[in-house]
């Protein structure tokens, strides 16, 4: 069944216990998404985004239904292969930056590294690079109490991307930041997507990020309602999402 | 690797709380090793007090002589064999008869132990010489806690009654010369010292004993037929058993204190795992296994540990050495258990003990660290991404 789409998802639904009921997160959605895309799930909260990220991502499992990411069906990865799959290429982009508070903006890029196992020699050069590729090599030695909130999600994508993995998942990346870092990290992001053939798929409800992408998924209450490319800023063609 | 550098950083990252907990456990730490510190130095001690005064290097007993059975005292005696006699000649022993008694002070009568002894023995370590007979009054040494629960003083008479070999009894008088202050009970509590040959003479046994002390040092030769050797190591059984009994008592600090250090970590891993589970969802996102983030705090539980031990080393050592030259005042009431250790306990630490009091405290935190993870178990990572405990 696998194939050479990077996510197919297939009937995906997810159910929550919730008390005695129960929510319906995501009813039926089937969706797919090449390498290479911009793409975002667009929706009210509630609506489900969060849960298709999770899904796609192996944090999670669907209540039926199936998803395949990069080729592997993500409800017969057993603990450690889901967690080898998001080590090796699977970014994520957290809403509150999450970035380890020990350690510095150095450190904290370097750690997927070092779960890698990947030689030191190379590993200082890959850091920097990532470091580069957001504009922050000069705040390596920061902890991240010592970073504004736009240099922290900067790190944190320096983090997601140092790996260079095929695949990106940003969840509300903008939502704790102000208009001008925001522009900034979607067009890093925008960047990245181009010149490490990365595929990004956000979660988000923000016009900003909205105004980025070039494919425009619309959730409502766990069902897919639309699904339209569009032109993102500044370029000819399609209408605007 | 990674996890136990990023545990180590954890841990050092958590600041004053790290070493507060650290403290507490070095607590335990110290004072366990001191408490056993000082139990062995106790035990040390009183075994060469035992030694030097009662049982030298071992003692040949007649073989009917039971020390606690006093009825056996009439059988249990014996002429010295030729090759005891030789070492007592030779002042590598001392002979020691041993006789049911009894004494009327303030006309009541009280069953003692005599015990004869050679006044110029140079074996035990207390002070016969002042029974020298000098052929006036028949002298007696005893124990300054006899003489109080009896009223006898120095100078003072007694009238001494025993049992000859036929069963008459017989009766003489004896001079307290000397009232020697002991703590060894067993040479001071219901008994008489008088000089070996008189006693010999009184209960007609010429040149018999009941047992005979081998000075320290000299290598036993075989004991001869009717006789038993028994060695430091059985002499010194039951003090062995008394003083461990001691201990047990103190230990209820020990566990006290090592209580509250681990009650301190358990604590601050619940707080942990609660406070940092966005972070263990982070860890998770970025490619942990859960087996790898229950390690990560486990090993970050059981670094407190570690820093309780260089803490514990860094005040606790210098203390404890003092402590081992200087020594320790000995508690009130040891004395009463008859236990003599001197004035004052120098604790005695080997480096198994130490050893073994880390490891032991290494290996509990380590497992009081690892008890609350299982919470991290249950942990969903989307839930705990969220913010939300599953
Ligand atoms: N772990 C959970 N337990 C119970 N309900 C949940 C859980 N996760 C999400 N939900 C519910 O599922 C629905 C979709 O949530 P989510 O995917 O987070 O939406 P979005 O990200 O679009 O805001 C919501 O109604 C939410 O309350
Ligand atoms: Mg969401």
């Amino acid at each position: 069944m696998a194939d050479d789409k990077l996510i197919r998802a297939e009937n995906l639904v997810k159910i929550f216990p919730m008390g005695s009921s129960q929510v319906t997160a995501l009813s039926q959605v089937t969706l797919s998404f090449q390498t290479g895309e911009f793409a975002g799930l667009v929706g009210p909260s509630g609506s489900g985004k969060t849960t298709f990220l999770n899904i796609v991502g192996t944090l999670d499992a669907p209540s039926s239904g199936s998803a395949f990411v990069l080729g592997r069906e993500v409800e017969s990865l057993s603990h450690r292969e889901a967690a080898g799959l998001r080590n090796r290429s699977i970014g994520f982009i957290f809403q509150t930056f999450n970035l380890l508070p020990v350690y510095t903006a150095y450190e904290n890029v370097e750690f997927p590294l070092l779960l890698l196992k990947t030689p030191a020699a190379q590993r200082r050069k890959m850091v920097m690079d990532a470091l580069d590729w957001v504009g922050l090599a000069d705040r390596a030695r920061s902890r991240p109490p010592q970073l504004s909130g736009g240099e922290s999600q900067r790190v944190a994508i320096a983090r997601a991307m140092v790996k260079r993995p095929p695949l990106l998942l940003a969840d509300e990346p903008t939502a704790n930041l102000d208009a001008e870092n925001s522009h900034h990290i979607l067009q890093t992001m925008e960047k990245l997507n181009r010149q490490l053939a990365t595929s990004f798929l956000f979660a988000t409800h923000d016009e900003k990020v909205i105004g980025y992408l070039r494919r425009k998924i619309t959730l409502v209450d766990g069902r897919v309602t639309r699904d339209e490319n569009c032109r993102p800023r500044g370029a000819e063609g399609t209408e605007p999402c | 690797m990674l996890t136990l550098r990023l545990a180590l950083r954890n841990v050092l990252g958590t600041g004053i709380r790290a070493w507060l907990n650290a403290l507490i456990i070095s607590l335990a730490l110290v004072v366990a090793t001191w408490n056993q510190g000082l139990v062995s130095g106790m035990d040390e001690q009183a075994a060469q007090a035992a030694q030097a005064i009662e049982f030298g290097g071992g003692q040949y007993w007649q073989e009917k002589y039971d020390p606690f059975d006093p009825l056996t005292l009439d059988e249990a005696h014996a002429p010295l064999p030729p090759a005891l006699q030789a070492l007592v000649d030779d002042g590598r022993a001392a002979a020691v008869l041993v006789l049911q008694g009894s004494i009327y002070p303030r006309g009541r009568m009280r069953s003692i132990l005599l015990k004869g002894i050679d006044p110029g023995q140079p074996i035990l370590d207390f002070p016969t010489a002042k029974i020298t007979a000098d052929g006036g009054e028949l002298p007696a040494l005893i124990g300054g806690r006899f003489a109080k629960a009896v009223g006898l003083a120095r100078g003072d008479s007694v009238t001494l009654r025993w049992r000859e070999p036929g069963g008459a009894f017989n009766a003489q008088d004896a001079a307290v010369a000397h009232v020697m202050s002991t703590t060894v009970a067993s040479i001071d509590s219901n008994q008489l010292w008088l000089p070996l040959a008189k006693l010999q003479e009184m209960a007609r046994l010429p040149g018999e004993a009941t047992l005979v002390v081998l000075a320290r040092g000299t290598p036993p030769p075989a004991a001869p037929p009717g006789w038993t050797f028994r060695d430091a190591d059985y002499l010194l059984r039951d003090l062995r058993e008394l003083v461990k009994a001691k201990s047990y008592g103190r230990t209820i600090f020990l566990v006290i204190f090592l209580s509250l250090g681990m009650l301190a970590i358990f604590d601050t891993q619940v707080l942990a795992i609660f406070r940092r589970r966005r972070e263990i969802g982070t860890l998770v996102a970025l490619g942990f296994t859960r087996g790898q983030v229950i390690r990560l705090f486990t090993l970050e539980g059981a670094l407190y540990g570690v820093l309780a031990v260089i803490l514990g080393a860094l005040y606790g050592l210098p203390l404890l050495w003092l402590q081992a030259r200087a020594g320790f005042p000995v508690p009130a009431g040891t004395e009463d258990m008859g236990i003599s250790i001197g004035e004052r306990i120098y604790p005695a630490y080997s480096a198994g003990l130490i050893l073994g009091i880390v490891l032991v405290s290494l290996l509990v935190t380590t497992v009081v660290s690892l008890l609350p993870t299982r919470r991290i178990a249950r942990l969903k990572p989307t839930d705990a991404l969220r913010g939300r405990m599953s």
